[in-house]
């Protein structure tokens, strides 16, 4: 194949896929240390949290992302594609309504957005959400 | 073309995806915006003008019709604080002689306009206060006091159908603007007309082009969060057909200005909107 | 980094006790990254809002830990719970030891 910059866009997209799947595990493991990290190793459970999450972001620089896990004391986010993972924790106090918070974040580039939830009784939850990141046109 | 923008939507699933209510009508803290109008009769090739609020994706939108989620309130009252602050050796802030700011209500609408036989932005208005009446500095065109106070001001109108006067002294101006609007440049030897008239409603790589609409400005874009100028944009798209932008604040870019703003005549001010 | 930076809070005037009730925050703040360069391609060090808590009458809502990836003028919306009238107190922490503040009131009828 010609080295054409069509080529490169080509070739990386489907390195960014092939992440995705988790055959390329670069980005992956860092994402699996920090939860290692976070849970101690134990296994995750799934099921327990919602992501609501675009599938297509506009800008990546604002992607809404919203998580709702009942039972949950806290939620550690992660994006698996950004330089660093790590994203943000929230953990519910007494007078919280319900274990959910919507923020903005920011992804590099498509990737999934990972959920972990540290739930009452000390056990953990997984989920996943996988946000494709469009080019602009104008500057992109 | 009409076609073309629902084909598009339709196509990249922009129509179905997720919304807290049907994307092809705004409102805004509960007034309602219009976002579509038939287009005004002195542009020939267009039938129904669309804000481009109607090209962005659902979340981009949600972002616009509630105060406290639209980001560019964070500016805003950046504004207000901006709009009390004493400035200058005249010892004035704008509160000094402006009463209340809801009295701006419906300026925006009109601008620019011809004052004095020179047409004239709500930047020189701004400008004007400040150099003759405070005696302060004025303040560069699309840097964050002005855009603030730009946005400020704006969104008194906010709502107000488009409507600036483009017959008597504006017309030189407007046919000016009219000029440039169709006139190639740049290495790409592209004219607005290019993307916003002939193409509105497609892709360009991943961005859906819109009509290049300027009711919502200044507008907060995703991409550089904060609030950005007509003129700074009028810029960036020069840039990106590789032209050499105009000045800001020079005569031909207040010419497209006033012609842009009379290809939106009807449209509601949406400022300060929300952009990609 | 401490110019500029303003705090903005959307909580009801009025609720009813036990009632779930829906916060909005937002503070203006770059969040420069670390991971960004500037025009003579030196890394922009990072200086974010790194904690951002929510109060009432000194009880926990929630306590939330912030990373770079947190976009520019963070933004959260979260419910929270009023057993009485009462004042929330929300605060931001930034990277270079500024502490930004807030309160509202709420009343429960």
């Amino acid at each position: 194949m010609k080295l054409t910059r069509r080529n490169l866009l080509i070739l990386s997209s489907a390195g960014a896929a092939a992440t995705a799947m988790g055959s390329l595990p670069a980005f992956a493991t860092l994402t699996d240390d920090e939860i290692g990290k976070l849970t101690g190793g134990a296994d995750l459970g799934e099921g327990a949290i919602t992501i609501t999450a675009p599938e297509i972001a506009e800008n990546g620089n604002t992607v809404p992302i919203e998580v709702d896990a009942p039972g949950a004391v806290a939620i550690t986010l992660f994006a698996d594609g950004n330089p660093v993972p790590n994203v943000a924790t929230f953990n519910f106090g007494p007078l919280a309504a319900s274990r959910s918070a919507s923020t903005r974040i920011r992804l590099a580039s498509t990737q999934n957005v990972v959920a972990i939830a540290k739930m009452e009784d000390g056990s953990f939850q997984k989920a996943s959400a996988n946000v494709k990141v469009t080019i602009g046109g104008c500057g992109g | 073309m009409t076609n073309t923008l629902w084909t598009t939507l339709a196509l990249i699933g922009l129509g179905t995806a997720v919304g807290a209510q049907d994307s092809n009508s705004l409102s805004i803290e509960g007034e309602s915006i219009v976002t579509e109008v038939a287009a005004p009769a002195h542009m020939e090739n267009v039938d129904t003008i669309y804000s481009g609020w109607r090209f962005r994706s659902a979340e981009t939108q949600a972002l616009e019709m509630d105060d406290f989620d639209n980001p560019a309130f964070v500016f805003v009252e950046q504004g207000m604080d901006l709009w009390d602050k004493v400035d200058g050796a005249a010892g004035k802030a704008c509160s000094s002689c402006h009463e209340n700011i809801e009295d701006f209500a419906g300026l925006r609408t009109q601008l620019p306009r011809v004052d004095d036989g020179e047409l004239v932005t709500m930047e020189n208005l701004i400008n004007e206060c400040r150099t003759d009446r405070m005696e302060a500095e004025p303040w560069k065109w699309s840097k964050g006091k002005m855009t603030a106070m730009t946005g400020l001001i704006g969104v008194q109108s906010r709502g107000m159908p488009m409507n600036v006067a483009i017959d008597g002294d504006a017309a030189p101006f407007w046919e000016k603007g009219k000029e440039l609007y169709y006139t190639r440049v740049g290495q790409l030897d592209m004219a607005c007309s290019n993307c916003h008239e002939d193409n509105y409603g497609m892709m360009i790589r991943a961005d859906h082009l819109s009509q290049g609409q300027i009711n919502g400005f200044p507008t907060y874009r995703l991409k550089n969060a904060k609030l950005n100028s007509i003129h700074g944009r009028f810029k960036g798209c020069m840039k990106n057909i590789r032209a050499t932008p105009f000045k800001e604040g020079g005569d031909e870019f207040k010419a497209l200005e006033l012609y842009l703003a009379s290809r939106g005549q009807g449209l509601s001010v949406e400022t300060p909107s929300v952009r990609n | 980094m401490a110019s500029g930076v303003k705090p903005r809070v959307k909580v009801p005037k009025s609720a009813a006790a036990g009632e779930a009730i829906t916060i909005k925050t937002l503070i203006s703040h770059k969040m420069e990254s670390g991971q960004r360069k500037d025009d003579d391609g030196n890394v922009i060090p990072r200086s974010i809002i790194n904690r951002f808590t929510a109060e009432f009458n000194g009880e926990n809502v929630i306590d939330v830990t912030l990373e770079p990836a947190i976009s520019t003028n963070p933004y959260f919306q979260f419910e929270a719970i009023v057993p009485e009238s009462g004042e929330f107190k929300f605060t931001w922490y930034d990277d270079d030891g500024s502490v930004y503040d807030t309160s509202k009131k709420i009343k429960v009828q």
